[in-house]
């Protein structure tokens, strides 16, 4: 069976409030991919575009975008799920290459957040919630994510403190990542200084520190068959394995509150495909966008056994010199999380570490990489393997 | 000359905000009205739904019955926002939670009055009707 690959990656930088239209900014990570590729506009053959479209006040932008990046007339279409539009984005790359519909596919994920309040970016944000029956009690993410990490904490004894380990990381490498939006050291003294604002409690168990950065931001996979893949590049990295998973949106419909089912399921499905088990992956970016997500992501992913993931941080086994590198470079925590963007560049980062090209993130000799990319409270589950 | 048709848009008075007017469920209002939380139940399978919905994915088929939500549920896990989107508020600090009655679980509010240190994972508590300031209704758990 031949082979799908990935033969260019980019992103624009993760930033506060970007001086600059949505086209423009997809142009960024577009851009750096092509760079990347070596290609031409007119070696791709279709694009797929992937944000939440509650930000955009751009109706459809796909073809806006076509036309800016000059990737008409080929098709566009757009697509979302959530946190995790552009990993469902590769998918469906996958799809459309491993049918022979099109040889060459971009995958352009972008989030401009900053043109409303981070309140009003709450709201919205917790509309991914069941808006018929939650929203109407004033839900929001970090709210939900507290609620596991509340059911976690009292099942297995976890600490506030273990969660906060997960943002001391993070920021180990948001530090030396240039494109991060943040990029300040947190200690574990920032959570219980009460003059810091990383201890301002926002939904509890859950404190400021425990949440991920908003952030504007665009990236860009280009995913080709094999044939194109070796023509293209000297170092494909391929697609693996892929799996995808669905649940109740509203928390009464659930059964599980200690862990997330869908990433338990498209993990299940990705290590299968791939033919590889958990002991394999080498170097994994999960979707942190709160402390406790990366948590429970251990545990889902099988790097841990359910209760066990507080062993790994406390262990510092998730950090680059550690039996399983998770998110060194910086995660959703420190890197920041522009939504549509974050799938993309999960597989960017990783697509780096592969080709031994991730800098100060560089983990020793991966061969194996795993993504994890969530959509919502645990609704969407996306898991993605990627090898040399 | 056909007169206006009238909507009903009874929902509209669900939750501090409301996202959502029509649907056909819109007697749950009425209920919450009458003081009872209710779920519906399928007519042919016998399965009961919280939240109540008009449609049953078992039987393909919308033969719904209403049942209240009635004795304890014990408490799954909650969580105090000391920060709330937009619209909400004025409701500060309040908590949300899940409680699970067996055969179905209610995502709701903690009545106001229960001090946070007296909330354990594990307790019983029951599912009241509770009216806000603003007018509107929802329900809240009431320690059992």
């Amino acid at each position: 069976m031949a082979k799908v690959g990935i033969i260019g990656v980019g992103q624009s930088a993760f930033v506060r409030g970007y001086p600059g239209s949505i086209r423009e900014l997809v142009f960024e990570g577009f851009k750096e991919a092509m760079a990347d590729a070596r290609i031409s506009t007119k070696d791709i053959d279709a694009s797929i575009v992937c944000s939440a479209p509650e930000y955009d006040k751009q109706r459809s932008p796909a073809g806006v975008f076509a036309e800016y990046l000059g990737l008409t007339p080929q098709p566009t279409f757009y697509l979302e799920s959530l946190c995790s539009s552009s990993s469902t984005g590769i998918k469906t790359a996958y799809a459309l290459v491993k049918s022979g519909l099109h040889d060459v596919v971009a995958v352009l994920g972008f989030q401009k957040m900053s043109e409303i309040s981070s309140a009003e970016s709450q709201e919205r944000m917790g509309r991914g919630g069941d808006i018929q029956w939650e929203s109407p009690f004033g839900t929001m993410m970090p709210a939900y994510y507290a609620m596991y990490a509340r059911a976690y904490m009292e099942k297995y004894g976890a600490t506030p403190e273990d969660l906060a380990l997960i943002r001391v990381k993070a920021s180990t490498y948001g530090q030396v990542n240039e494109k991060a939006v943040y990029r300040k050291a947190v200690t574990l003294e920032k959570f219980s200084d009460p003059e810091s604002p990383m201890s301002g409690p926002v939904a509890s168990p859950l404190r400021v520190g425990d949440c991920c950065a908003n952030a504007d931001g665009s990236s860009c996979v280009i995913v080709a068959n094999e044939e194109k893949a070796r023509a293209f590049s000297d170092k494909p990295v391929w697609i693996m394995g892929i799996g995808a998973a669905s649940t109740a949106v509203n928390l009464a419909g659930r059964d599980l509150f200690t862990g997330l089912t869908v990433a338990r399921r498209a993990g299940e499905e990705a290590y299968k495909m791939a033919g590889v088990s958990p002991g394999d992956i080498d170097v994994a970016e999960v979707h942190d966008c709160f402390t406790i997500a990366e948590m429970m992501a251990y545990e889902n992913l099988g790097f841990a056994k359910p209760g066990e993931g507080k062993d790994l941080i406390r262990g510092k086994e998730t950090y680059k010199e550690g039996s399983i590198p998770v998110n060194v470079d910086g995660g959703l925590l420190s890197k920041g999380h522009p939504i549509g963007a974050t799938g993309g560049s999960q597989i960017r980062t990783i697509v780096l570490q592969l080709r031994g090209e991730a800098g100060d993130m560089q983990v020793k000799n991966p061969e194996v990489g795993l993504i994890h990319n969530i959509g919502g409270v645990g609704l969407y589950g996306n898991v993605t393997i990627l090898g040399r | 000359m056909a007169g206006k048709k009238e909507v009903d848009t009874r929902f509209s008075k669900f939750g501090t905000v409301s996202f959502t007017a029509i649907t056909k469920i819109n007697d749950f209002i009425d209920y919450l009205e009458e003081g009872k939380v209710m779920a519906t139940r399928c007519k042919d399978c016998g399965t009961v739904f919280f939240p109540p919905r008009a449609d049953c994915y078992k039987c393909l088929d919308s033969n719904m019955d209403w049942t209240e939500v009635s004795g304890t549920g014990r408490l799954v896990t909650f969580s105090k926002l000391e920060y709330a989107p937009i619209g909400f508020g004025d409701d500060l600090p309040y908590a949300i939670a899940v409680l699970d009655y067996g055969d179905y679980k209610v995502f709701g509010r903690i009545a106001g009055n229960v001090p946070e240190e007296e909330i354990r994972i594990g307790m019983d508590m029951k599912t009241v009707v509770n009216e806000l300031p603003n007018g509107q209704l929802n329900y809240v758990f009431q320690k059992a």
